[in-house]
């Protein structure tokens, strides 16, 4: 038992410092005395949004398939992203590129974020009345409903002039560069709470992940536990795509990463390791583009490309069990 | 004690139970019979929290279900259904501790550990302590679910076809340790079991159902003849007495 538990700490260890040091480097490389007012409140807020999105999309995806018993979903199923998308594309469609403002302010941002938890709010309460609705008839709900969002906002952006189209476009892919530093603080409050709310969920989370029944036969109050993750889960997916666009595709990423390095069934171990490895993912996607591409492209191209590779490689390795 | 006041359940318009009611005893190794779609495995959900009642009440000691707090009647009822797929990789060590999460909820102190190590000893499954459950064959892997049971320590054990899919050599020795259960730790099992040699073989008590009613309730030798199977399954099944027990013969 000694030695796993060693082997654990020098993982952890060795992903904190991986960690540390990309986002040190993000913050200070190249910094002077003279540039230094100019570039450091940019790159904190940056790499702050990085901690901050980093958190939620783990905690999601990894209570949210503790909860379906899959490794492979994300709440994105729950068709979220696809509303956010409605969302930005529904406000450019009725309101265009003259009022520009409410595509990146607060308001936007609020708005988003309202109508995506009321959405979830109204899709859990409607569903979890009727006891012999599972969860997989609400992923079922999100699936439909997610692609129906998805199907207005294509025919809107077909019917858009090409320029404001442009604008919707922008939504549609992951972007770290110019965080509004007071999104960034309703953001830092809201997951702040649903952190501390749900700390003591974490071990409730891992006899889940011995499967509803069993969970229930150990004294769990299994609808309480669910309904409340889901709503934190939404609030999570809500805010983190709110702040910098549609990630969760790297939630799928990180989670089988973290539980591929860390290998725990514990949910505090699990959760914290794959925050690392997606800070230490988006770090290295960030400076890659920086450095080696010239921002000639997005932090979504690298999440889909190295993920996209991630999954080739471990549908291979699970062929060959 | 463990009774059923009128319990009724209904899908759609299905009546899976049909108002229900009867006292199970204490101390004894208690097998549901019946066919499929009797309702015995809805009538052990209930009874273990699984699934709701449509009307009526369940008394576990002196206290109806609802009125029991969830954390506190994992300590006097378990439940395991079948053995069923687990996405996460866990030791057989691990998931046995699982069993002692309505005590110290998830933080093992020494006595719990001493608990964990007895049951593990009690499966005689040590070897298989630090392997990963996806590892282990299938028999292996109940042990290592009933295990983790016996680690919760309940008056009330519930097992819902707990033989599904084993071997001969795995079955009789679960049902060798149940029945030991019963005799020694004086706990209370109820089992939903499909082959009925093994009822006769090991069951004190018998709950026979049908249609969603309880036909015949009483000790082994009362229920199993002729004439009360014949009532239950509609078949003819010959009772055979070979050392002593009962032996059913349906092989026609």
């Amino acid at each position: 038992m000694k030695r796993p538990l060693k082997k654990l700490w020098v993982r952890f260890l060795l992903a904190s410092v991986i960690s540390l040091g990309l986002m040190l480097f993000i913050l200070l490389f190249g910094l002077t005395s003279k540039n230094f007012s100019f570039f450091f409140p940019r790159r904190l807020d940056r790499v702050f949004a990085f901690v901050l999105v980093s958190f939620a999309i783990s905690y999601s995806t990894i209570s949210f398939q503790t909860m379906t018993s899959n490794r492979l979903l994300t709440p994105s199923i729950m068709g979220l992203d696809a509303l956010y998308l409605f969302i930005q594309t529904v406000i450019v469609f009725f309101f265009g590129s003259g009022k520009i403002e409410m595509l990146n302010g607060i308001n936007n941002y609020l708005l988003s974020i309202i109508i995506m938890i009321g959405f979830s709010l109204i899709l859990f309460t409607l569903l979890f009345k009727k006891e012999n609705n599972s969860i997989y008839f609400l992923l079922l709900v999100g699936m439909i409903m997610g692609s129906f969002f998805g199907g207005l906002s294509t025919f809107m952006q077909s019917i858009l002039d090409p320029n404001e189209f442009l604008l919707v476009q922008g939504k549609m892919f992951a972007s770290f560069n110019s965080i509004n530093t007071e999104l960034l603080i309703i953001s830092f409050v809201i997951i702040a709470i649903v952190l501390l709310s749900t700390l003591t969920d974490y071990k409730k989370l891992d006899v889940l992940s011995l499967g509803k029944d069993q969970a229930v036969s150990l004294g769990i109050d299994y609808k309480k536990l669910v309904f409340k993750n889901l709503i934190a889960i939404s609030i999570l997916t809500s805010v983190a795509t709110a702040l910098v666009g549609p990630v969760t595709f790297l939630g799928l990423i990180i989670a089988s990463l973290s539980s591929y390095v860390f290998k725990s069934y514990k949910h505090h171990i699990r959760i914290i390791g794959a925050t690392l490895i997606s800070l230490i993912f988006l770090g290295f996607a960030v400076i890659v583009i920086e450095r080696v591409f010239n921002f000639q492209t997005t932090v979504s191209v690298i999440i889909n490309l190295i993920g996209g590779l991630y999954f080739i490689f471990l549908i291979l390795k699970e062929a060959k069990k | 004690m463990i009774s059923f006041d009128n319990v009724l359940k209904t899908y759609d318009n299905k009546t899976v139970l049909d108002r229900v009611s009867m006292s199970l005893p204490d101390n004894k190794m208690i097998a549901f019979i019946g066919p499929n779609g009797a309702g015995k495995s809805t009538l052990i959900s209930i009874i273990s929290r699984i699934l709701k009642k449509d009307d009526g009440d369940i008394i576990i000691d002196d206290e109806t279900l609802d009125n029991w707090n969830t954390s506190l009647l994992a300590k006097e009822i378990s439940i395991l259904r079948q053995a069923n797929h687990l996405s996460v990789k866990i030791t057989v060590r691990e998931l046995v501790g699982f069993g002692r999460y309505p005590y110290s909820k998830g933080k093992l102190n020494k006595e719990d550990n001493v608990i964990i190590d007895e049951a593990i000893n009690y499966m005689g499954i040590n070897h298989l302590e630090d392997r990963y459950l996806n590892e282990l064959s299938g028999g292996e892997r109940q042990m290592a679910f009933i295990a983790m049971t016996i680690a919760q320590d309940t008056k009330y054990i519930i097992l819902d076809e707990p033989l599904n899919n084993l071997d001969m050599n795995h079955s009789v020795k679960i049902m060798k340790i149940l029945k030991e259960l019963v005799e020694k730790k004086n706990k209370t099992i109820l089992i939903v079991i499909h082959d009925i040699n093994f009822v006769t073989n090991y069951a004190d008590y018998i709950v026979a159902m049908k249609d969603g009613k309880i036909l015949f309730a009483g000790d082994t030798y009362e229920i199993i003849t002729k004439d009360i199977l014949k009532q239950i399954y509609d078949i003819d099944i010959d009772v055979v007495s070979l050392e002593g027990k009962s032996i059913c013969l349906y092989y026609k």
